[in-house]
């Protein structure tokens, strides 16, 4: 299994002899691949008939070798080929050797900057024309013009309504469980323990509630949203809908906005409400603080400013999950990679956005004094 | 006596940003053609058939309707022709949240005034047509490949329109679904007086359906035979369209 080869008058004679199987003898290989860079050689003659076994490691010499030839105008004889040999490499010759068409590792770094904010000023005027675009749905669906079909909001309300309440129960109970340890290790110092209910009940109304129900609905339905609306891309389901002139985001965004937005209240009241049984589990079977004390200081610190602002963040949020959520899977590539990271976009913007949008309002509320 | 020409492609470029797939043509389709749009893998067919429904614009060039211009019309006028063209998508592209019956009463009842006990027995028949009369409360998740393409072709029909098309109709199908689909083509096209323009390049629903094609060359960018694909086995213009017909047989 060696490459055994000689040069006489600018002609190189290689000679293929025994197994090649599992060849990988770099420095053989090395050796005649420089000696054909270097030496000036008009024809290489290939003899297979000694050759007994070989597989796919002679196949990559003998196409790097030709591949080489070529470049430098080489004539490559083959004598005593296996067909099956020379059909193969007639094969892997012969494939289209298109040149790719230059990437963007090539470019400049000005050039990436550059091709950078190009690509942030068409995603933000995708995003505000998609925005623009849901707000007219909902202009026509006032007017009775939108083409929105009721089952799919019904059952768009049911996905992300009584659907989303085990899980909202469970995490909203443990944050508040959460919030009423952490507060208590402080309180406890002060002797001060029963102000944890008036804690969690603050904390959960006017923001820990919406906060954690917005994420969990960005990962619950907004991903949800992203993947079911994807996957109609990939099935040529929205192309089938702009052929028929029936505009998508009527038939597809305006459903799930709507049934998001009119949930996303309700949701954050039961995730108020629970956050505050989950406190109240704590504070009663740890801090030794009697349920009526725990309900009568959480009566007390309940204001109705606090709660209306946490309903507010859930309206809000339940905008921008159901905006990014439709937004990702309606400009969804057209494979199956591409649903995957619609998803994921879907889901991180989201996130982004409902921060955004927490210290915007948060601002406004402080200006305004609530 | 010459046909009417239904679709008129005129300079049409096609191409994604800088890699243009085909440069600079034009063809005619007559009304009452079972029109092919053939060639290799990767030549753009695809393409110019997202191009003539309008779901992606040429580069330069212009699509003409019915006699009018469907490249520069309005969102409006757009859905005013598309409303004359069915479209049978390579995978069927039925709502999967929707029963047959509902996809195809849904272009009715967009684009309709007909009540619904009409638009019930309308969708019975357009199932029947292809076929499938009693599926009318089947999901496409419970019904075979075979049986979602006819079920998209009944909604494709549902508007009685003037032009069909077809993205690779036989992709997907065993030879048996595939023969069963071609001859719906012929009776459709032959019974409804439908225009047809299939893009494919299955050779066996080439020779039995088509009545006028167009050859896509990738290596020109351009269209390098034109007429029946029988007319073009016997005669092929060049060397790549006879390696294409006899399946590469033809040396």
């Amino acid at each position: 299994m060696t490459l055994l080869f000689d040069i006489q008058n600018n002609i190189l004679s290689l000679c293929l002899k025994g197994d090649y199987v599992g060849y990988e003898n770099e420095r053989e290989k090395s050796s005649l691949m420089q000696i054909i860079t270097s030496k000036k050689i008009s024809t290489i003659n290939i003899d297979a008939k000694h050759l007994k076994k070989w597989d796919s490691t002679l196949v990559v010499i003998l196409f790097t070798l030709s591949n080489l030839a070529q470049s430098k105008k080489i004539k490559i004889t083959l004598h005593h080929f296996p067909k099956e040999l020379e059909r193969l490499l007639k094969l892997a010759l012969t494939v289209d050797q298109k040149k790719p068409s230059p990437t963007k590792n090539n470019l400049s770094f000005i050039d990436m900057i550059g091709l950078w904010g190009i690509n942030v000023y068409h995603s933000a005027r995708m995003g505000v024309n998609f925005i623009k675009k849901t707000f007219g749905a909902i202009g026509r669906l006032i007017t009775g013009r939108a083409i929105m079909r009721k089952v799919d909001f019904l059952f768009a309300l049911q996905d992300c309504g009584w659907k989303a309440i085990p899980i909202v129960s469970l995490i909203s109970f443990m944050v508040g469980l959460i919030l009423a340890f952490v507060g208590a290790v402080q309180l406890k110092l002060f002797g001060a323990q029963i102000y944890v209910a008036s804690l969690v009940t603050i904390g959960m109304t006017r923001i820990m509630g919406a906060i954690m129900i917005g994420i969990i609905i960005a990962g619950r339905t907004g991903a949800s949203y992203a993947a079911t609306i994807g996957t109609m891309q990939v099935n040529e389901e929205i192309d089938a809908l702009k052929t028929m002139g029936i505009p998508t985001t009527d038939f597809l965004v305006l459903p799930r906005f709507l049934a998001l937005v009119l949930t996303m209240p309700f949701l954050t009241m039961w995730a108020d409400f629970m956050g505050m049984i989950g406190g109240g589990t704590v504070s009663i079977l740890m801090l030794d603080i009697v349920p009526q004390e725990y309900v009568r200081y959480s009566i007390n610190a309940f204001n109705l400013d606090n709660f209306l602002v946490g309903i507010f963040h859930g309206l809000v949020f339940g905008c921008v999950i159901a905006l990014c959520g439709c937004y990702y899977g309606i400009n969804c590539g057209r494979d199956a990679d591409s649903v995957g990271i619609a998803t994921t976009k879907s889901v991180v913007s989201a996130i982004v956005w409902m921060i955004v949008m927490t210290g915007i309002i948060t601002l406004a509320c402080e200006v305004i004094g609530v | 006596m010459t046909k009417k020409n239904i679709i008129q492609a005129k300079n049409l470029t096609i191409g994604y940003d800088e890699n243009i797939l085909m440069k600079n043509i034009s063809f005619d389709i007559h009304k009452g053609d079972v029109f092919i749009i053939m060639g290799g893998s990767g030549c753009g067919k695809s393409s110019l058939l997202r191009v003539l429904t309008g779901l992606m614009p040429p580069q330069s060039g212009h699509v003409w309707i019915d006699s009018k211009n469907f490249t520069n019309a309005s969102q409006q006028e757009r859905d005013e022709i598309m409303k004359k063209c069915g479209i049978l998508y390579q995978s069927g592209a039925l709502f999967s949240s929707m029963t047959l019956a509902e996809n195809i009463a849904l272009p009715l009842q967009q684009y309709t005034d007909f009540s619904k006990s009409t638009i019930d027995d309308l969708v019975s028949l357009k199932l029947a047509l292809v076929g499938l009369k009693g599926f009318e409360d089947f999901y496409p998740s419970e019904i075979s490949g075979g049986m979602k393409k006819r079920a998209g072709l009944a909604r494709a029909l549902a508007l009685d329109p003037e032009i069909v098309y077809f993205d690779e109709p036989s992709a997907g199908l065993d030879p048996v679904s595939s023969k069963l689909l071609d001859d719906l083509i012929i009776d459709i096209n032959q019974s409804l007086d439908t225009t047809i323009v299939v893009v494919t390049h299955e050779l066996n629903s080439i020779f039995s359906i088509g009545t006028n094609s167009i050859f896509l060359d990738k290596n020109n960018k351009g269209i390098s035979g034109y007429g029946n694909p029988k007319e073009l086995l016997k005669n092929p213009p060049n060397e790549t369209i006879k390696q294409f017909l006899t399946r590469g047989e033809g040396k």
